[in-house]
C-alpha cells in the first residue's frame, strides 16, 4: 500500500530511531502544506520555498479533534516559524510543536531532512 | 426595617434615567420603588422615534433591557396610569382603582402635543406624534393615503416630515410662523433650510393659520387657510408644540406656572417637598426644557436629593445640534443676538447651501450663540467656547469660514478644552471624567463609551468624544496602530493601493517590496483577497495558494471534523427541478448531509476532500457552478418572485436578482458580501438587511445599502430611490468597489460605513455626484472583474496541477480514518468525541 516508504534504521546511542522516506521534494507545494502518512501515524510537512525548509509536525488538531494541521498557514510570528490551525487559528511553534495560545497544547515534531531531494524523517516510533 | 416606598410616575426617557441613576447609586437599598406608566410598554428612545418607519422595531427602541427592572427588584405597572394624588394619606390612585401609597413621589409625566382647537382637528386621520401607539396609528392611517401633512414645521414637525415621506407620502408642512424652526433659527438659515428640505420633495408653507378642516374633494381631508387657500390631504399630524403634562399636579393642587408647568426649586421638589417633578413636566425659573438632556440633569439632581446629596439645577443648555430630514442643523445659545451689544458674524454658500452665523459679545471676546444649517461640524467646537467662556480667537470669523486649501483649521483643537468642559450632555459627561476613564484603563473609544455613558444618549458628541479620547490616548504615546499585522506597516487599504498601483501580482513582491519576514495567517489572506479583487486570478495559482485561507484552499468550506460542504450557485433562488434531482443524486452518492441555507441555495455537507472534484465534476457536468461560500466573496442575491407570480409585486425581481448575481459572482471582497431583491414594499426578500439590498417601487428600484443580520445586525439605509435598471446597476458598481478599495481586512459592510467619516452622506457624494473623481476608475475596476470571471471549479477540474492537491496524503491512497460519522434523523453527521470513544458508530465512511 505504501510503496514509496522505505526504512532506513539507523542507531543513535541506544535509542532506536530510524529516518522513514516520505516523498520527492519536488512533490511539495511552495510555502504551504501537506499530509502524509508515516507507519499509519499522520503528519502535516510544510516547505518554506525562501529558506529551502521542511517542517514535520502532528496533522491531528488537539482541540477539535480533526486531522487538518497541514492545512494551515505558515509564517513567523516575533521570529517562530509557525503554522495556524485551519479551523480555529491556534498557532503552533513548526520547531518545537508549543501553542503559543494555550500552554498546555504542544503538537510532535520530527526532525527532517533532504537526500537528493527525498524527504526522510526521523520516526523514533509512534 | 421596611424600605421607604418610592413612587415613580412616568416611564419615558427622564423617568428611566432616574430609576437607572437610583440603581448606580445605590438608592434601591434605601427604596422599594413601584414605577408606573400609561402606557403599555417601558421607556423607549424617543428621540430616534422616527426610525421606528425605517424599521426600527419598538423592542429596538427600548432603552431597557429585558428583565432589568425585574432584576432590580422594581414593581412594575404599565398601562395604568395614575388618577390622582392625595398629598394628605400621601397615596396615589390608579385607574383600576388600586391605590399605592408613597413616601416620596416623583412625577416625570412629560408633555404631551398641543394640538390648535382648530373646528374639525378630532376628525379621524388627524393625528399626532409622541408614543409608539401614535405611530402604529399614523402606519395604519397611511394605508391608502397618498398625501400627508404636518402642521407645525419646528424641530419635531419636521422628524414628523420625515416620518411621512418614509411612509411614501406626498409630504407638506405647514408652518404659522414665517420661517422654519422659528425658535432656533433667523430668516437666512430658516430660509436655506427650507430650500434644503424642498429640494428632497417636500413642500413648505409658512405664515399659514389654519381656520378649519373639512371633508377634502380628492383626499380625505381639506385645510382651509385664513388667506383664503386649501389644501388637500388624507392624513394631518398635529406638531405645534409641547404642553407640560401637569393634570395630577393640578388635581392635587400643587404649584403651577401661569401657563402649566409643575413649578420646582433648584432641587427639583415641587410644592410639596415629598413630591419631585423632573423633564419636561417640570417647570423651573419659569421654563420648560423641552429637550433630553435638561431631563436627565433633573433626573440625576432628584435622585442626589433623595438620597441626602447636594446637587442641584441651576438651568441648562437648550443648544441643540440634529439631522433633520437629511439636513445638518445646529443652534447654539443666544443665536438671535437678543443680547445687548452683541454682534454677529455670517457665512453664507448658496452653490453647497450652507449658512453658519456666529453671535460674539460687545468685546468680541466670547461666543454667545451660533446658527448652523447644512453643515454643523463645526458644532462641537462652537459649543466649547460657548459653554465654557474659552476666548475668541482675533478673528472669530475664521471660525466658520471654509479652511483655504493649504490653511489651517481654525478650529478649537481638543487639548484647550478645560478639564470641566462638558463633552456628553445628555450624561453630564466633562473631559476630566473621560480622562479618569483612561488613566483607570479604557484603551479605545468603546472603553471610554461604556465607562462614562458619553455620546449614549442623543450621540450628538460622538465625534467630539472620539477627538478627544484619541487626543489624550496620542499624548500618552499610545499609538492607534492601523497596522494590519507585523509583516507590514499598512493598512488593508494602503496595502490595496499599493498592490494596485505598483501593479504587483505576487504576495512575494508585496512582503519583499513592503514589508519584512514572511508573512502570516493574517496578512497572507488578506494580500490574497487583494490581488483576487484586482487581477482575479485563480486563487489555487501556485503563488497564491499557500495564502489562501481554510476555505479558499480547497474551494469549500472546511467543517469540524475535517469534512467540507459543498455550495452550488443557485442564482436568486432560482432552480429547474432537473437541477435539484442532481443536487439530491449527488447528495446521495457522496452521503452528504444536505441543508437549505438561509441564502436560498443547498448545502452538501460531509464530503471528502478527495471526493471533492468527483462531486464538482457531476454538479459542472448538470450545468452548476461554483458558489463561492467558501469566499469573502460575494455569495447570493435573495429574492421573491416578484410581479411574475405575485399579486403584489410591481418588478420583476428575480430577473434582477439573477443579472445581480451573475454580474458580481466571483468579486473577491474584503468580507462576505449578500444581496436581496424585493419585488414590492411589502420585503420579503429581507433586503433591508443585507449589504445591497433593492427593493421595486412603481417607478423602478430603491437602493438599500450596508445592511447586516448576524451578531450585530443593522438596519440598511436608504441610498437613493427610484432608480431606473442602470443607474442602479452603475452605483452597485461603485459602492462595491469602493468598499473593496477602502474598507479593512473583514469589515462588512455595515461597520465599513459606520465607520466612514461622513457617513452615508458623505458615501452618497462619492458615488452619485462622484466627488472624488473615482467613478470612472471604480466602474472599468468593477468591468474588468466582471469580464474575467470564471468558475473557479471548472478551472481546477482542467488543471492536473491543481487536482493533485485534493488527497489527504501525499505518499498513501488511503483515506483519513479520523473522519467518523453517525447517523441521525435519517442523514449522516459527525460523530461527537463520546460517541467516537465509546459507541460503535453506526455508519463509517470510507
Amino acid at each position: 500500500m505504501q510503496p514509496s516508504l522505505l526504512r532506513i534504521v539507523i542507531s543513535e546511542g541506544e535509542m532506536m530511531t530510524e529516518w522513514v522516506k516520505v516523498c520527492r521534494k519536488s512533490e511539495l507545494p511552495d510555502d504551504s502544506g501537506v499530509g502524509a502518512l508515516v507507519h499509519g501515524h499522520q503528519i502535516a510537512l510544510f516547505y518554506q520555498a525562501e529558506l529551502d525548509r521542511v517542517f514535520a509536525i502532528d496533522n491531528h488538531d488537539p482541540v477539535m479533534d480533526a486531522n487538518v494541521i497541514c492545512h494551515g498557514i505558515i509564517g513567523d510570528l516575533k521570529g517562530q516559524w509557525v503554522v495556524a490551525s485551519p479551523l480555529l487559528k491556534q498557532h503552533y511553534n513548526l520547531e518545537t510543536g508549543q501553542c503559543l495560545e494555550k500552554s498546555e497544547l504542544r503538537l510532535r515534531v520530527w526532525p527532517v531532512r533532504v537526500c537528493q531531494d527525498q524527504i526522510e524523517v526521523q520516526w523514533a516510533g509512534a | 426595617m421596611s424600605k421607604a416606598k418610592l413612587i415613580v410616575v412616568g416611564n419615558g426617557m427622564v423617568g428611566h434615567q432616574y430609576l437607572q441613576t437610583l440603581a448606580d447609586q445605590g438608592g434601591l437599598d434605601h427604596y422599594e420603588v413601584t414605577v408606573i406608566s400609561g402606557e403599555p410598554r417601558v421607556a423607549y428612545d424617543r428621540v430616534h422615534l422616527s426610525e421606528f418607519f425605517t424599521g426600527r422595531s419598538a423592542a429596538e427602541l427600548s432603552m431597557v433591557a429585558p428583565d432589568q427592572y425585574e432584576n432590580w427588584g422594581l414593581n412594575v405597572v404599565l398601562a395604568d396610569p395614575v388618577t390622582a394624588i392625595d398629598r394628605g394619606s400621601k397615596s396615589v390612585a390608579l385607574r383600576s382603582s388600586a391605590e399605592l401609597r408613597y413616601d416620596a413621589l416623583v412625577l416625570a409625566t412629560g408633555s404631551y402635543p398641543f394640538v390648535p382647537p382648530v373646528p374639525g382637528h378630532d376628525r379621524e386621520h388627524c393625528l399626532v406624534y409622541r408614543t409608539i401607539e401614535d405611530l402604529e396609528a399614523i402606519m395604519a392611517s397611511a394605508q391608502g393615503a397618498k398625501t400627508g401633512v404636518v402642521v407645525g414645521g419646528g424641530l419635531l414637525g419636521l422628524e414628523a416630515a420625515k416620518a411621512l415621506r418614509d411612509l411614501g407620502l406626498e409630504t407638506h408642512v405647514v408652518e404659522f410662523a414665517p420661517r422654519l424652526m422659528a425658535v432656533q433659527l433667523d430668516d437666512a438659515g430658516g430660509a436655506l433650510l427650507r430650500s434644503k428640505i424642498e429640494s428632497l420633495g417636500v413642500r413648505v408653507h409658512t405664515c399659514k393659520n389654519t381656520q378649519v378642516i373639512e371633508d377634502g374633494e380628492q383626499s380625505r381631508h381639506r385645510m382651509v387657510f385664513t388667506d383664503g387657500e386649501v389644501l388637500e390631504t388624507d392624513l394631518i399630524l398635529f406638531s405645534a408644540g409641547i404642553r407640560p403634562q401637569d393634570a395630577l399636579a393640578r388635581q392635587s393642587s400643587l404649584e403651577l406656572g401661569e401657563r402649566g408647568g409643575i413649578a420646582i426649586n433648584n432641587q427639583c421638589q415641587t410644592s410639596d417637598p415629598a413630591i419631585y417633578a423632573i423633564g419636561e413636566c417640570a417647570l423651573w425659573n419659569r421654563q420648560i426644557f423641552g429637550l433630553v438632556a435638561p431631563g436627565y440633569q433633573m433626573a440625576k439632581v432628584a435622585v442626589s436629593h433623595l438620597l441626602g446629596g447636594e446637587d442641584s439645577f441651576t438651568g441648562a443648555d437648550m443648544s441643540t445640534k440634529l439631522k433633520l430630514l437629511g439636513v445638518d442643523v445646529a443652534s447654539i445659545g443666544d443665536a438671535h443676538g437678543r443680547s445687548a451689544g452683541s454682534r454677529s458674524y455670517v457665512y453664507l454658500n448658496e452653490r453647497t447651501e450652507v449658512y453658519k452665523k456666529i453671535v460674539v459679545d460687545a468685546e468680541g471676546k466670547h461666543l454667545l450663540g451660533a446658527i448652523l444649517v447644512g453643515d454643523a461640524e463645526d458644532y462641537g467646537t462652537l459649543l466649547q467656547y460657548a459653554l465654557n467662556g474659552i476666548e475668541l480667537p482675533k478673528n472669530p470669523e475664521g471660525l466658520i469660514l471654509p479652511v483655504s486649501e493649504g490653511g489651517k483649521p481654525a478650529g478649537l483643537g481638543v487639548a484647550a478644552l478645560p478639564a470641566t468642559a462638558a463633552i456628553c450632555s445628555c450624561h453630564g459627561v466633562c473631559k476630566g471624567d473621560i480622562v479618569a476613564a483612561l488613566d483607570a484603563g479604557c484603551v479605545d473609544v468603546g472603553g471610554v463609551k461604556a465607562a462614562t455613558k458619553a455620546a449614549t444618549g442623543c450621540g450628538g458628541c460622538s465625534a467630539l468624544l472620539t477627538q478627544v479620547v484619541n487626543h489624550e490616548l496620542a499624548s500618552r504615546g499610545v499609538e492607534v496602530s492601523k497596522d494590519i499585522c507585523e509583516h507590514f506597516p499598512y493598512s488593508r487599504q494602503e496595502l490595496f493601493t499599493l498592490v494596485r498601483y505598483d501593479q504587483i501580482k505576487t504576495f512575494n513582491e508585496l512582503i519583499s517590496r513592503h514589508g519584512k519576514g514572511h508573512g502570516c495567517d493574517i496578512c497572507k489572506p488578506a494580500v490574497a483577497s487583494i490581488l483576487a479583487s484586482c487581477w482575479n486570478e485563480h486563487v489555487l495559482k501556485k503563488p497564491h495558494r499557500g495564502l489562501q485561507d481554510t476555505n479558499d484552499r480547497f474551494l469549500a468550506n472546511m467543517q469540524k471534523n475535517g469534512t467540507y460542504s459543498v455550495v452550488p450557485r443557485i442564482p436568486g433562488g432560482e432552480i429547474t427541478p432537473e437541477k435539484l434531482i442532481v443536487i439530491g443524486q449527488v447528495a446521495k452518492k457522496y452521503e452528504l448531509y444536505t441543508k437549505i441555507t438561509g441564502g436560498q441555495r443547498i448545502d452538501l455537507f460531509g464530503a471528502r476532500l478527495e471526493d471533492l472534484p468527483a462531486i464538482w465534476g457531476e454538479l459542472i457536468d448538470a450545468g452548476f457552478e461554483t458558489g463561492q461560500a467558501y469566499g469573502k466573496s460575494v455569495r447570493t442575491v435573495k429574492s421573491c418572485v416578484g410581479s411574475t407570480w405575485c399579486r403584489y409585486g410591481v418588478q420583476d425581481s428575480v430577473k434582477l436578482a439573477l443579472d445581480i448575481e451573475n454580474r458580481y459572482k466571483g468579486l473577491r471582497s474584503p468580507h462576505k458580501l449578500k444581496f436581496a431583491v424585493s419585488g414590492c414594499t411589502r420585503e420579503c426578500a429581507e433586503a433591508q438587511s443585507k449589504d445591497i439590498g433593492v427593493i421595486a417601487t412603481e417607478h423602478g428600484w430603491n437602493l438599500y445599502v450596508c445592511g447586516n443580520g448576524g451578531m450585530k445586525p443593522r438596519h440598511a439605509d436608504l441610498f437613493a430611490t427610484d432608480l431606473d435598471t442602470e443607474t442602479l446597476i452603475r452605483y452597485i458598481d461603485r459602492i462595491l468597489m469602493f468598499y473593496v478599495k477602502t474598507a479593512d481586512r473583514l469589515q462588512r459592510t455595515s461597520v465599513w460605513l459606520d465607520n466612514m467619516e461622513g457617513g452615508l452622506e458623505y458615501l452618497q457624494q462619492v458615488i452619485i455626484e462622484d466627488s472624488l473623481g473615482l467613478g470612472a476608475e471604480l466602474e472599468s475596476h468593477m468591468a474588468s472583474v466582471v469580464d474575467t470571471f470564471e468558475c473557479e471549479w471548472k478551472a481546477t477540474l482542467n488543471d492536473p496541477e491543481k487536482l493533485k492537491r485534493f488527497r489527504p496524503f501525499i505518499n498513501s491512497a488511503e483515506k483519513d480514518s479520523g473522519i467518523v460519522m453517525v447517523e441521525e434523523r435519517g442523514q449522516l453527521r459527525p460523530a461527537t468525541q463520546a460517541e467516537k470513544g465509546e459507541l460503535i458508530p453506526l455508519a463509517k465512511v470510507g
